[in-house]
């Protein structure tokens, strides 16, 4: 009975868990919305285990309410959407330990928000509705305004607001390429959609095409795609340590619905919409590597110089996605893996960090010594040689199957040069970092500031998934390859969702 | 009714566009107001304009489509919730800094290094 309930699970449980979360808990409120929030946390990487497996096998499709597609909402769970459960789940858990010690008494109301935020993303990753799509967005924008703003302060403030009003404009569009795709196909199930799409000819096809590259502006603002990414950096670099951790997340839900929509609808079957945007990928991603690799290298802060280690995860995955060959996806969604994690574990490192250096913080310059100078410099070289690409973690695995994976005169020649010196500017702005603040630092006693055991594992945590990356490297690449066939021939999803060769769901 | 239907999405849409393009927050979130109004209108018109008709199959000769109807719905309580979010952030700003420019030139991060 609950097996078959299970593809709604990883909403439901954030969910309540938020709800009881917002309950008033007596004289030590924070206790009981701690245990919450680790309990739903927990619960969630049990579920998204279950889900993974089980996508394996088929494709789950549940009908919210028992309506059919393509007229009711359907989560659909294949292997994409199971692995991206599951990837939040794994990064969620350690983030909120980390979080659970003291940062969450920052501001109010922090574990219910980070619940709600866990919520949007789960959703935007299980939904197989455009509409539903846009509501999920909105749930996690919604939790992610409120969380940037966690802890107070005026650049804080200032990074918010420029966060917000963007957003809403995002969502405006968001709502505009709806409207288009709706009046022209009339349905917003996205197999459905997909069908239709194949189906349109002459102007018809034509104002589909106009939907599909507003919808691909929507998603390059999430994912911060280069004439779209200014809001990151600030925005990443003035938040605290695990909301910023949280959030190496969320430019992966712009990852995924791109990879998601332009595969299945605008993929290789799409009739006369085919292969929509895949240039304006390519050419944008490339700008964006070179930016993003310029930025590290031009930040003197080095919250904001992994911020730009973000814009250029986001620059190489696109650009791999938009080569649309079965081994380019794979690669893209091992990359994916790999670049969540040690994110999130570098924006939980400068937290510790900022905190121990006390008043340099995390500038890039001369301080004092940290009072746990071993251990987080050993932190510190483990996740900067992963998130550059230094052998032999799961850095350099990912960077080898991307350049692998280009394929014609033409990628390779773009490609490898722009790849490679960006992980030439991030080795040398992180080599700088370390030395500035790890070795070359005033004489005299270290600071007094110290961190408790625990706080520093939740960081080794995230490193050793990149480590089992890295060891389990071929069933996980075996894997991605899957996901690379399913996505690769969107006939598979459409026929689970609509039930045309009968579906999972009876 | 199409065309007067259009200009009016159309005005809409190009008047929020110029109060965005400001840069100080107040303009903007009026801006961003009238442009959710616009995508509104917009939404509620890819069901095909029709008027006097209900939205159910086999009731009338025609009918009109609930679905965007029942978008619409969901878009204005959104962004209902988001301008008085932006609203509130943007009042916040306004006190902080002294200024409603959203970039704000003599806004410098050293100030706060400073201290």
């Amino acid at each position: 009975m609950l097996a078959q309930h299970l593809p709604i699970l990883p909403l439901l449980i954030p969910l309540f868990a938020a709800l009881l979360q917002l309950f008033p808990w007596g004289d030590n409120p924070q206790f009981y919305r701690r245990i919450i929030g680790l309990v739903s946390c927990s619960g969630l990487i049990v579920v998204s285990v279950i889900l993974v497996l089980q996508a394996d096998t088929a494709t789950l499709v549940y009908a919210v309410g028992n309506w059919q597609a393509p007229y009711g909402i359907v989560l659909v769970v294949d292997r994409l959407a199971a692995m991206m459960v599951l990837l939040t789940a794994l990064l969620a858990l350690p983030v909120l330990v980390f979080g659970c010690y003291g940062e969450d008494n920052l501001g109010s109301h922090f574990h219910a928000l980070f619940q709600f935020q866990l919520l949007g993303i789960l959703g935007a990753f299980l939904t197989g509705d455009l509409f539903n799509l846009f509501v999920f967005f909105e749930v996690l924008l919604i939790s992610s305004y409120a969380l940037l703003m966690h802890g107070g302060g005026k650049k804080k403030l200032r990074a918010t607001l420029h966060y917000v009003l963007l957003n809403l404009a995002g969502s405006a569009l968001f709502l505009i390429s709806l409207g288009v795709l709706y009046g022209i196909t009339g349905t917003l199930n996205m197999a459905d959609m997909a069908l239709k799409v194949a189906a349109l000819s002459g102007d018809d096809a034509a104002i589909a095409r106009i939907g599909g590259l507003v919808l691909l502006i929507v998603f390059g603002l999430k994912a911060a795609l280069l004439p779209l990414y200014f809001w990151l950096p600030q925005a990443y670099a003035n938040t605290t340590g695990t909301v910023a951790a949280l959030f190496a997340i969320m430019t992966k839900v712009g990852i995924y619905a791109i990879i998601r929509v332009f595969t299945l609808i605008f993929g290789a079957d799409a009739g006369l919409a085919a292969g929509l945007g895949y240039d304006w990928l390519w050419w944008l991603g490339l700008a964006t590597l070179a930016v993003g690799g310029l930025g590290v290298l031009g930040s003197r802060d080095l919250r904001l110089a992994i911020a730009y280690l973000v814009v250029i995860s986001v620059g190489t995955m696109l650009t791999t996605f938009s080569m649309a060959n079965e081994r380019a996806i794979s690669a893209v969604l091992y990359y994916l893996l790999h670049s969540t994690l040690v994110t999130g574990a570098l924006f939980l490192l400068v937290d510790v960090i900022a905190e121990q250096r006390g008043k340099t913080a995390s500038r890039i310059i001369k301080g004092r010594k940290l009072a746990q100078h071993g251990v987080l410099g050993l932190l510190f070289f483990v996740a900067a040689i992963t998130v550059i690409g230094m052998p032999p973690l799961s850095g350099f695995v990912s960077k080898l199957f991307i350049l692998e994976a280009a394929r014609t005169g033409a990628q390779v020649a773009l490609l490898w040069p722009l790849v490679l010196f960006s992980t030439f500017l991030g080795m040398i702005a992180l080599s700088r970092a370390g030395s500035r603040m790890f070795w070359h630092t005033l004489p005299g006693k270290a600071t007094d500031i110290r961190h408790a055991a625990g706080q520093l594992a939740t960081i080794a945590v995230l490193l050793i998934g990149a480590l089992v990356l890295t060891v389990l490297a071929e069933p996980i690449s075996a894997f991605t390859n899957a996901i690379a066939a399913d996505l690769s021939h969107p006939q598979r999803y459409i026929d689970a969702v609509l039930q045309l060769t009968g579906g999972s769901y009876e | 009714m199409e065309t007067l239907y259009a200009i009016t999405v159309g005005t809409l849409t190009a008047c929020s566009v110029y109060l965005i393009l400001r840069a100080r927050s107040f303009p903007i979130v009026i801006g961003l107001t009238m442009l959710s109004y616009a995508v509104n209108l917009f939404l509620f018109s890819t069901g095909r304009l029709v008027i006097d008709q209900v939205p159910i199959i086999g009731a009338g000769e025609h009918y009109t489509d609930p679905l965007p109807q029942a978008l619409v719905l969901t878009a204005i309580v959104i962004g209902f919730a988001m301008t008085a979010y932006s609203i509130i952030l943007a009042v916040r700003v306004r006190g902080e800094f002294g200024s409603d420019e959203v970039n704000e030139p003599n806004y410098q991060a050293d100030k706060e290094d400073k201290r």
